[in-house]
């Protein structure tokens, strides 16, 4: 198929319909504002349902009912807004429903800005609701793998019976780039969903879609069974790229768009003859702690470069083991590191290493 | 010999959680009864709220899904709006739909959704304990009213029938009460008449049932019934706010 030129959020609208999906319930926020508004046009015409609701709330409780009655569903926030779908993301989670949510994140804390930021790093892969759960999190650094990742995003939330987040900083939501849709790959075998509340008509026992479990012993085994399907996901989801890691002195650790600016300093570092790798997570979570076992004796300390004051590097120290020292380089508030500004603190380490 | 009485089937076998004198009982064999008549019973899917009808969920005898705290109608919802051919209501007392849910409420009756709302209206927090609600009346004494709600401090009650029948949108809008014979039946050809409003297409609606809370109340449940009729009708008025075709 031929490449067309798309706008981000517009992009994730025909990716997640090309996906299957069939309804969309969201609420106006900026910067996501333009893939809420593609579905109002182009759902419809794809026998599909969009609906505006009345807040963030109501919304992700209608992909809470949609999801529980068999649909293939989205909403979409930004980092204010998915913080108040939080609440319906841990009954969602605990239920054990399918669903994707799109987080095109903005600056906080509270109202913050409306520009590009990686500080809902925590939020997404921290539960974010109350209880033990976890989110597939998908990270893509470009339009072209976020669109490739749709496909697998919706597979996989039916798949686990989990809901999956896609997560873009601001600059993926309002950027255009050349993207292909191509033929979806088919990674998970899925079932039909005989739990789900279509009516009995009679034939069966009443489907039941819930999360309370008074019982403290049923509701720890219910945890428990969560606990599994979690540790399937660790042992099979993991995604990551590494990049120019042979000989690397120094590791960065980049995800999203971040991590094309870091791709780019190290570009020019390796013309000044200093080797820099970079591990780039495409799942926040499942961290890609394994790709940590990957990096070269030759290295003698980590870097987390974040569009935040510093939250994913909690995970680079977890994945680091205590083997290498970690630093952290980030800009927040809607300001963008640049490759001088990653250039000067690698210089600033090596020379501090040398 | 002929059978003059039998359990609907629209409810399970299972035993209530609910406590005695507590009026849910007939409320929730009312929706059974009705989802039975209008043979609608494997085409419907409950909601069920938090609070004391939290467990609804075991007791109707129909697909169910159990929502968070006062978002039953965004639950229903979405719902409805992958299954338009089905039957969804909710069932949700007044700190559920009131209080936290609000904003879900108004707009499920704005949208014109095509569901059934069943209010429960016993003017207090049951499950947790007998907390003040936006229902509870003035002088009434809740664990967090002690010396009972003034107007200075908390307003008057909500009177939601008459908030929601301002809204196009609601179709149907009826208080009852389950405090007699009489009125018990009032009730149910009330909730009759709304899920037919859904089954026709007519937009949304809502039956609001006076209901009584010996425990929380601190009362036997004579006393309750007679409390309900002295304090809550005068309050709350039974009566029709509004039907399809009807122009108020």
């Amino acid at each position: 198929m031929a490449k067309v030129l798309m706008k981000g959020n517009e992009a994730i609208g025909a990716a997640a319909i090309k996906a299957g999906c069939k309804y969309f319930f969201g609420y106006p926020i900026t910067p996501q504002n333009e893939l809420p508004e593609y579905m109002s046009r182009e759902l419809p015409k794809n026998d599909g349902v969009f609906l505006q609701a009345e807040s963030e709330v109501s919304a992700i409780n209608m992909v809470y009912g949609a999801a529980g009655a068999g649909a293939r569903v989205m909403t979409s926030s930004s980092s204010p807004g998915i913080a108040l779908k939080q609440e319906g993301i841990t009954y969602i989670a605990g239920a054990e429903l399918p669903c994707v949510i799109v987080n095109i994140v903005r600056g906080g804390p509270g109202l913050g800005g409306i520009q590009p930021a990686q500080s809902d790093y925590n939020q997404v892969t921290r539960g974010g609701g109350n209880g033990d759960y976890k989110l597939l999190v998908f990270a893509p650094a470009n339009l072209q793998e976020m669109v490739d990742l749709m496909q697998d995003a919706f597979d996989a939330a039916d798949y686990y019976r989990n809901p999956v987040m896609m997560v873009g900083d601001g600059m993926i939501g309002q950027m255009m780039e050349p993207i292909e849709f191509k033929s979806p790959s088919k990674r998970y075998e899925l079932k039909d969903k005989p739990w789900a509340t279509t009516g009995t008509k009679g034939q069966r026992k009443p489907n039941i879609i819930n999360s309370l479990a008074l019982d403290p012993a049923e509701l720890e085994k219910h945890n428990e069974r969560l606990q599994v399907k979690y540790n399937e996901m660790k042992e099979k989801e993991v995604r990551y790229e590494v990049y120019n890691m042979e000989n690397a002195e120094i590791v960065l650790v980049a995800y999203g768009t971040t991590s094309r600016i870091v791709k780019n300093a190290i570009n020019e570092l390796k013309e000044q003859n200093i080797n820099v790798g970079l591990i780039r997570p495409i799942t926040l979570w499942p961290f890609p702690e394994k790709a940590f076992d990957e990096i070269p004796t030759t290295c003698k300390s980590l870097m987390s470069v974040e569009m935040s004051m510093g939250q994913m590097v909690d995970d680079v120290k977890i994945a680091s083991n205590g083997r290498w020292p970690v630093h952290f380089y980030g800009r927040s508030g809607g300001m963008v590191p640049t490759p001088e500004g990653v250039i000067e603190k690698v210089k600033e380490l090596v020379g501090g290493a040398k | 010999m002929a059978i003059v009485f039998q359990k609907t089937k629209g409810l399970t076998d299972k035993q209530t959680h609910y406590c005695p004198g507590c009026t849910h009982g007939i409320i929730h064999r009312l929706v059974a009864e009705v989802l039975e008549e209008l043979d609608v019973l494997g085409e419907s899917i409950g909601v069920a709220p938090v609070g004391c009808s939290v467990l609804a969920y075991d007791y109707f005898n129909c697909d169910m899904h159990e929502a968070s705290h006062g978002r039953a109608p965004a639950v229903a919802t979405g719902i409805k709006r992958v299954h338009p051919d089905k039957v969804v209501f909710t069932y949700q007392g007044d700190g559920d739909l009131a209080s936290i849910g609000t904003a879900e409420i108004v707009h499920v009756a704005h949208r014109g959704e095509k569901i059934t709302t069943i209010f429960v209206n016993n003017a207090i927090y049951g499950m947790t304990g007998g907390q003040m609600a936006p229902t509870t009346l003035i002088g009434q004494r809740a664990t967090t009213a002690p010396l009972g709600r003034t107007v200075e401090h908390s307003g008057m009650p909500l009177r939601v029938s008459e908030m929601l029948a301002t809204i196009d949108g609601a179709a149907f809008v009826e208080r009852v009460s389950v405090d007699t014979p009489a009125n018990i039946r009032k009730a149910k050809k009330a909730i009759k008449e709304a899920f037919q409003c859904q089954l026709e297409g007519k937009g949304f609606s809502i039956v609001e049932v006076l209901s009584t809370c010996p425990t929380n109340w601190g009362m036997t449940p004579i006393d309750a019934i007679k409390w309900l009729q002295d304090n809550m009708i005068p309050y709350y008025p039974i009566g029709n706010f509004r039907r399809p075709g009807e122009v108020k």
